[in-house]
Formats: C-alpha cells, structure tokens, sequence
C-alpha cells in the first residue's frame, strides 16, 4: 500500500523559510503569490492487512517521529 | 561527580563538554547512542552540541528517540542532573524533557559569535557560582535556536521562574539588538519543572580557558560540581 504523510506548520507558527521564499517568488516577478508556507511531504510505502490498520500505523508514525505537534500539523493519504 | 556524555552520530562537541567537566573535577564517560543503560552511579547527563543526524527531519528529531533516551528519563525522573546544550538542548525539547520547539533562526542564518547571556537565577544546580543576573560572556553558534512554545507555556515557564539564562548584551540589558534568533522573551535556556534539567543553545564549554578568550563557561561546571 502507498502512502503519503504531508506535514505542515500550524496557523501563526512563524515560517521563516516560506516567508525567504516568498519574497524570492516576488523578486522572480511571479504574479499573484499571496503567502508561502513550507512545509514536507513523506511518500510510505506501507505493509498492512487493511487501509484501517494502515491509517492506525501513519498516525503512530506522524505522531511518534513524522511531526512534532507542537509547532506541526499532518495529514495522511492512502494513495 | 560522575558525567556521562551521550554520543550521537553527528555530535561534536562532546571532547569539549568532557574538557570543561574534567577542569571542574568530574570523571566523565562517553556513552554511545544505543546503549541502553547509563554507567552506574551517573549523576550527570550530559547531551553536547553537534548535529545529530545530520540534523535529517528536525533538529533533534531522531536523537530524542534514541534507546538512550529512555534512561535519560528515567534518570530526570528519579531528580537526577541532565544538562543538554546546543543540539542538545534541541534533543531535550525533542525528546518531551523540556517543552518547547527550536525554529529556524528568525534571519535563516547560522550564527556563531560570542554573546552574553544574563543568569536569570542563581539558586540552582546549575548557576550557583554565578552571581544574580550576571551577564556571562560565552559562544553561541547554531541556525535553529529560536525558542518558541504555546503562549500558556512560555507563561508557565516565566510565572515557575524556569527560564535559566537570557541573551543580553554586555552590560546585562536583556533582548534587542541582542537577541541574535529571534526566540520568544530571548529565551537562551530552560529548566524542567523540577529544575534538574537544563537546555541552553549557548556553549559554555567553549569559554573555560583564557586561550581562546575567556573563563566564564567556567562557573556552569563549577556549580554542578558544588552541587555533587
């Protein structure tokens, strides 16, 4: 089973890396860029009897070692 | 005093936390990462500074996991002593001994310079030889040592009085100019609640010897000693 764990900074977390890359997409002359907020993507590759068990693994992982909840939010998509 | 010292792949400054401790008469041991039991009668746990694991993830993300860990629980939990400067520091917060998250500095500049810090307490374990509100002279060098945590944390932290040192200049006036990453209050060190674990970003190890410019580092060993 494939998987993908997309990690993110929480609301009002200040992202100094998005912030230098939205000002490097401003001074490329990239129309429209509001905000940037980086963030970072784990492609799984995931062994498991049923897409519930596979869903309980992600969480135990993202929760364990994947994100620190304190500054970061995740997702996770059985792909 | 007995001080164990965990080596992490990509630590690198452990000769140096060792040096300091020794000067300050303590024996000190390496313990690598995977172990899972401290020496016997360890009093001290000593994370240096360095980068772990290539600082993959986050700073600290996968050393705070390490089997080692478990006994610097343990050791925290029983009272006693861990102290976890730079990466160390970063560990701990990792690793849930301290609360709290070092971000990217706030300009994304690795930073290394001498700087002050003011010794907010002097009652504990680890400051007793400095006097109150002493602006020690020492090094810092690190790109992720802004300090950030929930607001009702970092409330908790002032209202405990847990906030160990704060970046200064050199008469002592605290923040500025002289925060040089941004962290919240120009938090340059914390306590547990208990106050026997401490994470600073700063390096006192580095200011023992008047051969690279100066002793203050000095009293932080001193007082653990004292403490033994």
């Amino acid at each position: 089973m494939k998987a993908r764990v997309t990690v993110t900074l929480k609301t009002g977390v200040l992202d100094p890396q998005g912030k230098a890359i939205e000002g490097a997409l401003h001074s490329l002359g990239v129309e429209g860029i509001a905000s940037v907020r980086q963030g970072k993507v784990f492609d799984i590759e995931i062994d498991a009897a049923d897409p519930e068990a596979a869903r309980a693994a992600l969480a135990a992982a993202s929760e364990k070692l994947l994100a620190n909840t304190v500054v970061e939010n995740y997702r996770l998509e059985l792909l | 005093m007995k001080a164990a010292i965990v080596l992490f792949p990509g630590s690198n400054r452990e000769g140096d936390a060792a040096r300091a401790l020794r000067q300050a008469g303590a024996e000190t041991s390496i313990v690598w990462h995977a172990d899972h039991d401290l020496p016997t009668g360890t009093d001290l746990v000593v994370l240096p500074g360095g980068f772990s694991y290539g600082d993959y993830l986050r700073c600290g993300a996968i050393a705070g996991r390490a089997h080692i860990m478990d006994a610097v629980r343990s050791h925290a939990a029983r009272g006693g002593l861990v102290l976890g400067i730079c990466n160390g520091f970063q560990i701990l917060c990792e690793s849930g001994l301290l609360p709290g998250v070092l971000m990217r500095n706030r300009d994304l500049r690795f930073v290394c310079k001498r700087q002050h810090l003011r010794v907010e307490r002097n009652d504990t374990a680890f400051t007793r030889a400095y006097a109150l509100h002493q602006a020690i002279d020492v090094a810092i060098a690190h790109g992720e040592g802004n300090y950030e945590a929930h607001d009702e944390t970092i409330a908790r932290l002032e209202g405990e009085g847990r906030v160990a040192f704060r970046y200064c200049d050199a008469s002592g006036k605290v923040g500025g100019a002289a925060n040089p990453n941004g962290s919240t209050n120009d938090i340059a060190g914390i306590y547990s609640e208990k106050f026997n674990v401490l994470g600073m970003m700063p390096h006192p190890e580095n200011l023992i010897d008047p051969l690279v410019g100066g002793i203050d580092g000095r009293g932080l060993f001193e007082s653990l000693l004292r403490a033994a």
